[in-house]
């Protein structure tokens, strides 16, 4: 189908850009690269009524390395990241996550920050930077504020965002020499949504581990014990921990053959760790 | 309606469109360039694929008015390119196409893995066209193609 009538307008900065939100409220939807939003418009799913771009911001595509960490601006492409054109604190996760989310073509064009602000229940990035404990700068009309990438979302393509915020950037701890990640996609077909999604991070010099599942009917899901066993490098038996957390999550509902292929991805991801 | 300046195939266009045209129908209906093809019109199918500032884009997720000042290439814009000319040969000979629906996309994508080294094995050009459906379900041959063109550019640029 055709997207629906709408106007546009493209600000030249991010003070102008979060203005004008203001100024339109939850009649406006701010677009960066446009990858789920145009298609949402295609299928009548939104149908905004202005589109405020942000895609080509300067100052939203910007990356920085800070020492300890690296600022990545929320209009930074996922292929910019596969391609390792910016700087990885991640030691290759986030360059592989690259690689498995959608096609080149979609890639080039989709956004981290884009894909933050949706909170596509099975979109990779709320999921692994929640593992990477990152943290997004959101701006508003009053200034700015800092909230965990754990805390962003709060339900199926639900965020804490209130509607003048736009997405500035996200800051990621470097994972330190010694670390070691784990990921798992689950898709019947390359490119696909994941059916399950799961990120581990085990990081002992920092003492940061944690294990993550995505397209969990809701925010990403952090595994309490699996988390744990990873942190004391092993030890039990992994399915074991995965079935405790997964049986506290009953809120999500997930039907057995859901929770068969979140229990597979999450145990897989973890034996990548612990070999 | 909102004034857009862009390049298309290397030549300059300025036009006024309402900001819902997405690009695909941009160029198929206000530039007349009917070798980018409308599938499933939500980024699934990969028929619609063109170059974007040199990037492979879904251009049915691209609006028209996201496209001021940058450059478009459609399938019409490469007749000078090497790689396209190995790859059109190479569907030819290999019978890649069937209906040829998803061709031009096809054609493309494969340029893109190409160029990015992304080509060098079945296994990596199935990965890299994953994103481009063929319902005529032509892969192998159009997977023979696509490594025939990569090998002779491959030993071209080792003989230059």
């Amino acid at each position: 189908m055709k997207a629906p009538a709408v106007d546009y307008v493209r600000p030249r900065s991010l003070a102008e850009a979060v203005d004008l939100l203001a100024q339109h409220g939850s009649e406006a939807r701010v677009i960066a690269g446009g990858q789920s939003l145009v298609a949402m418009m295609n299928l009548r799913v939104a149908s905004p009524g202005l589109l405020i771009d942000i895609g080509r911001l300067p100052e939203l595509g910007s990356v920085s390395d800070n020492g300890g960490t690296v600022t990545i601006g929320a209009c930074v492409t996922h292929a910019a990241i596969e391609d390792g054109r910016v700087a990885d604190p991640s030691r290759g996760l986030m360059p592989r996550v690259a690689t498995t989310l959608a096609y080149r073509a979609i890639r080039t064009h989709g956004t981290i920050g884009g894909s933050l602000a949706l909170s596509d229940p099975a979109a990779e990035w709320p999921a692994v930077l929640t593992a990477l404990d990152a943290e997004a700068t959101v701006c508003g009309p009053s200034g700015r504020r800092a909230i965990k990438c754990a805390e962003l979302p709060t339900g199926v393509f639900e965020t804490r965002l209130a509607v003048d915020e736009i997405i500035e950037s996200v800051r990621i701890p470097k994972l330190s020499a010694a670390a070691r990640w784990g990921y798992l996609k689950l898709c019947r077909k390359s490119g696909e949504f994941a059916s399950a999604l799961a990120v581990v991070i085990a990081d002992h010099t920092r003492g940061h581990s944690r294990v993550v599942i995505g397209a969990a009917n809701g925010a990403p899901l952090v595994l309490t014990d699996t988390s744990q066993l990873v942190s004391e490098g092993g030890g039990g038996a992994i399915h074991d921990a995965v079935a405790a957390d997964l049986d506290r999550a009953a809120d999500r509902h997930f039907d057995d053959f859901q929770r068969s292929l979140h229990a597979v991805a999450a145990t897989r991801a973890v034996r990548q760790v612990l070999q | 309606m909102t004034a857009i300046r862009l390049q298309i195939n290397g030549a300059a266009i300025a036009d006024d469109v309402p900001p819902r045209l997405s690009l695909a129908d941009f160029l198929r209906e206000r530039r007349n360039l009917t070798g980018t093809h409308l599938g499933c019109e939500h980024g699934v199918c990969g028929a619609c694929t063109v170059l974007v500032d040199g990037e492979p884009a879904r251009s049915c997720l691209m609006l028209a008015v996201g496209c001021d000042e940058r450059e478009v290439a459609t399938i019409e814009g490469f007749a000078d390119d090497p790689v396209i000319d190995a790859l059109r040969r190479n569907f030819h000979q290999h019978h890649a196409l069937q209906c040829g629906y998803c061709t031009p996309a096809m054609l493309i994508t494969a340029r893109d893995l190409i160029l990015r080294q992304r080509a060098g094995s079945e296994r990596e050009i199935r990965e890299g066209l994953s994103g481009n459906i063929c319902r005529c379900t032509g892969y192998t041959n159009i997977v023979s193609a696509i490594a025939e063109a990569a090998r002779e550019l491959g030993k071209e640029a080792a003989n230059a």
